[in-house]
């Protein structure tokens, strides 16, 4: 390790983590969003669902390499322009997260949904006030893993010259410099450790009756395998 | 026979499941553990094929020590039968009856034959023999699973809770089964419930038990029912709020028959009148027919 | 769109077929590192993964391992591994097998440990011995989900083995990688469009042989004509298809 160099780079470290920061954070959100009427969907009829959960499969199995390349001609994009990484990720993301919307809201369950009816929530604050809260759990969990793959992913929009802390990889290699490698390895781990802490901590405060069975149990009960988090 | 000989079982957390348990089950008859949960029934049973090591005191099958049995030989010596059947859902109804002959080395057109045999003996139609667990009722697939339990012709068979999640009709047809297979194949049952009715129905001999495996009595049906050994007993089998006591109801069922009510007020049966006229205040119990069905309605 | 079609026109383009380092060359290269790898990772991940699933020990680990794996970077591990070891086949393979060994792993303890806890009693108290369970009961039930962690194993491998292109390997990453260097959009596309192919035929391979696998007596149980649903509908646990190949 060459802390020199280190030392004496903090402010591009910075700077990359700052652009991976920028680059990742509106695909996870971009992912969260579009994936909530599309999971509902999903849990809603069985032909949505084998239609939305196959589309995310197919697209899920796309090569990131070659994604990157296609996403420019599809958009018609230079192939430097960030968005091309964004529009990617996100791509990734709402594939991924279908299946756990879908999971999320197929796991709320029945008789809650029936009583809230027979109390006369409408349609609308039934969603809202009792489906979406108690589908928080589940996808929060796809969340945190789909935070996690995008920080790791986006490394790779390097090798089309979008730079973030995957820069650091192709000029390690160029240069045939180990420190500069190990960096961005680092810090991509810590960013994706930090992307996981701060949206558990969401999670909590957004499910404060969780609270309690959750220092008690530590884990949601819905997932039978942990899915993020445990950096 | 099966001997427990002080027999207890702690579990690492510090639970003590069994304490101090000796008992010694006869041969050839059906002896059934009864008890609410936590009573330590199944892991007694369980200690028999050695599904769960006892942490002190010894078992011994007719004499010989089980401890120096090796498990996985035991247990192909000796038929199981679990709730919810316990079959292996990947295999066809004949081969899971077959099962235990094929791991012991018989070869598979001789096990299928007996599992075939095995299937008429349990009242099951050979059309089944090709179908997999799923596709048939939880009653069938009980009796496939007491079919699989006998298929090696086992001395002893365990029967853990098997009737418990069938529905009361089946279950009466189920457990009028194993009477009747009991009355042809004298094997040595143990059989674990915690229904005292169907204890008393199935039992030569009733052991109830009390939390942490404690006899609180055993004896025959009739023993225990005469003279429940303490308020437990008689709490358990309900002799404490009269359940088991009948009267004849002030209410006529049809003509001249009367119905007959235990103390929860329930009906338990039909007193009918021999020749179409009864005097219940002088009639004498000769002339009366019972309904066999004693209590069963009551307890549903 | 136009792009496309002249990408297609340079994939079937003779010329690029014989000869060389052409395509049907690249692409055996790329199939067969990319079979090697996984079959080691297999030898590697199933038997712990199984041994897991059945004991129920080294859950926590294998939870861990499979976390950490989908945050590491591939392009970070190869350009690590290969600035220490050279340039060749070794660092290569050496980062193909462990991105590959934790999507193998889950598979393995997932599927064995979604089979029904009373049925593996069942086995037990019948007089089956351990590798008995394992090879008769747990594997047999399994397997969809054993399919399913060779799924995500192999697409991995085949999609990290075109990041591997920028790292002096041939494979089909190869076209993506002069593309870009030679700003030759033509090529670039068709090396995206041939991976892309690559990897959504091996995977629809597996998928069929996944469906294949499904013992009959449990695909039956999930169309019970009585209307009772007796097993989960995904073949796919969750965290197989949650983790992100590069």
């Amino acid at each position: 390790m060459n802390w020199v160099w280190i030392g004496d780079n903090l402010g591009l470290i910075g700077g990359r983590i700052l652009e991976h920061l920028a680059l990742t954070a509106p695909p996870i959100v971009i992912g969260l969003v579009l994936s909530i009427p599309l999971g509902y969907a999903a849990s809603r009829s069985r032909v949505a669902r084998s239609i939305l959960l196959s589309l995310g499969g197919i697209l899920y199995t796309i090569p990131s390499i070659a994604l990157l390349v296609l996403v420019p001609v599809i958009l018609n994009l230079a192939i430097l322009n960030p968005l091309n990484l964004v529009f990617a990720l996100s791509i990734y993301a709402v594939a991924i997260m279908v299946r756990s919307a879908a999971d999320a809201f197929a796991s709320v369950p029945r008789d809650v949904v029936a009583s809230a009816a027979a109390t006369g929530f409408s349609g609308r604050q039934r969603f809202f006030e009792v489906e979406l809260p108690l589908a928080i759990p589940v996808l929060l969990a796809g969340i945190r893993v789909v935070s996690v793959s995008t920080v790791s992913i986006a490394s790779v929009g390097a090798l089309i010259g979008i730079d973030q802390l995957g820069s650091f990889f192709t000029d390690a290699f160029q240069r045939s410099f180990l420190t500069e490698a190990i960096v961005g390895v680092v810090a991509i781990l810590l960013l994706a450790a930090l992307y996981d802490i701060v949206l558990s901590r969401i999670g909590r405060a957004l499910m404060p009756w969780n609270r309690k069975q959750s220092a008690v149990m530590a884990s949601p009960k819905v997932s039978t395998v942990p899915l993020g988090g445990s950096l | 026979m099966i001997e427990f000989c002080g027999v207890s079982k702690t579990y690492p957390d510090g639970t003590h499941a069994v304490q101090d348990f000796s008992l010694s089950i006869p041969a050839r008859q059906i002896t059934v553990l009864v008890g609410s949960s936590g009573s330590g029934k199944t892991t007694l049973m369980r200690m028999i094929n050695r599904m769960v090591e006892p942490t002190s005191g010894s078992i011994e099958i007719d004499g010989q020590d089980i401890s120096k049995a090796e498990p996985v030989q035991l247990r192909r010596g000796i038929g199981y039968v679990m709730q919810n059947a316990g079959l292996l859902p990947h295999r066809k109804v004949i081969d899971n009856i077959a099962t235990v002959p094929r791991l012991t080395g018989v070869p598979k057109s001789q096990a299928r034959t007996r599992a075939l045999e095995l299937m008429d003996t349990v009242g099951l139609d050979r059309a089944l023999a090709e179908r997999y667990p799923s596709q048939l009722s939880g009653g069938q697939q009980q009796r496939v699973g007491v079919a699989r339990g006998l298929a090696v012709d086992p001395n002893i068979l365990l029967m853990d809770e098997p009737f418990s999640a069938v529905d009361p009709i089946v279950r009466d047809e189920l457990q009028q089964e194993v009477l009747r297979l009991q009355s042809e194949l004298a094997k040595t049952i143990v059989f674990v419930s915690h229904d005292i009715d169907e204890a008393f129905l199935l039992g030569d001999q009733v052991i109830v038990l009390a939390q942490g495996g404690e006899i609180v009595q055993q004896g025959t049906p009739e023993e225990i029912l005469a003279n429940p050994a303490s308020d437990f007993v008689a709490t358990f089998i309900g002799a404490d709020r009269g359940k088991r006591r009948l009267s004849v109801s002030q209410t006529q069922a049809r003509g001249d028959d009367r119905v007959l009510v235990d103390a929860g007020g329930y009906p338990v049966g039909v007193i009918a009148a021999p020749e179409g006229r009864l005097a219940v205040s002088s009639a004498s119990p000769k002339s009366r027919s019972v309904s066999n069905k004693t209590d069963q309605a009551g307890d549903a | 769109m136009n792009l496309f079609a002249e990408a297609f026109r340079w994939i079937v383009d003779p010329s690029h077929w014989t000869g060389g380092p052409d395509i049907s060359g690249h692409l055996l290269e790329h199939l067969s590192v990319s079979a090697y790898c996984v079959v080691i990772a297999v030898a590697i991940a199933l038997p712990i993964g199984v041994m897991i699933g059945h004991t129920g020990k080294g859950r926590g680990a294998a939870i861990l391992i499979s976390n950490v794996a989908r945050a590491l970077p591939t392009l970070g591990l190869l350009s690590i591994l290969i600035l220490l070891f050279g340039i060749g086949l070794l660092p290569i393979t050496i980062v193909l097998v462990i991105l590959a060994i934790p999507p193998m792993l889950a598979g393995a303890y997932a599927g064995v440990e979604s089979v029904d806890k009373q049925t593996v009693d069942a086995a037990r108290a019948l007089g089956m011995s351990e590798l008995q369970i394992i090879f008769r009961v747990e594997i047999p039930l399994a397997a969809p989900l054993l399919i399913g962690g060779l799924r995500a194993c192999a697409l991995q491998v085949i999609a990290t083995l075109g990041i591997a292109s920028a790292f002096a390997f041939g494979g089909l990453g190869i076209y993506l990688i002069n593309g870009l260097a030679t700003a030759d959009y033509t090529q670039l596309l068709a090396g995206a469009i041939l991976i892309t192919v690559l990897a959504l035929i091996v995977d629809g391979a597996l998928a069929v042989v996944q469906r294949f696998v499904v013992p009959r007596g449990v695909a039956l149980g999930r169309t019970d004509p009585n209307g009772h649903q007796k097993r989960a509908r995904a073949p796919r646990p969750r965290v197989l298809q949650e983790g992100m190949q590069s």
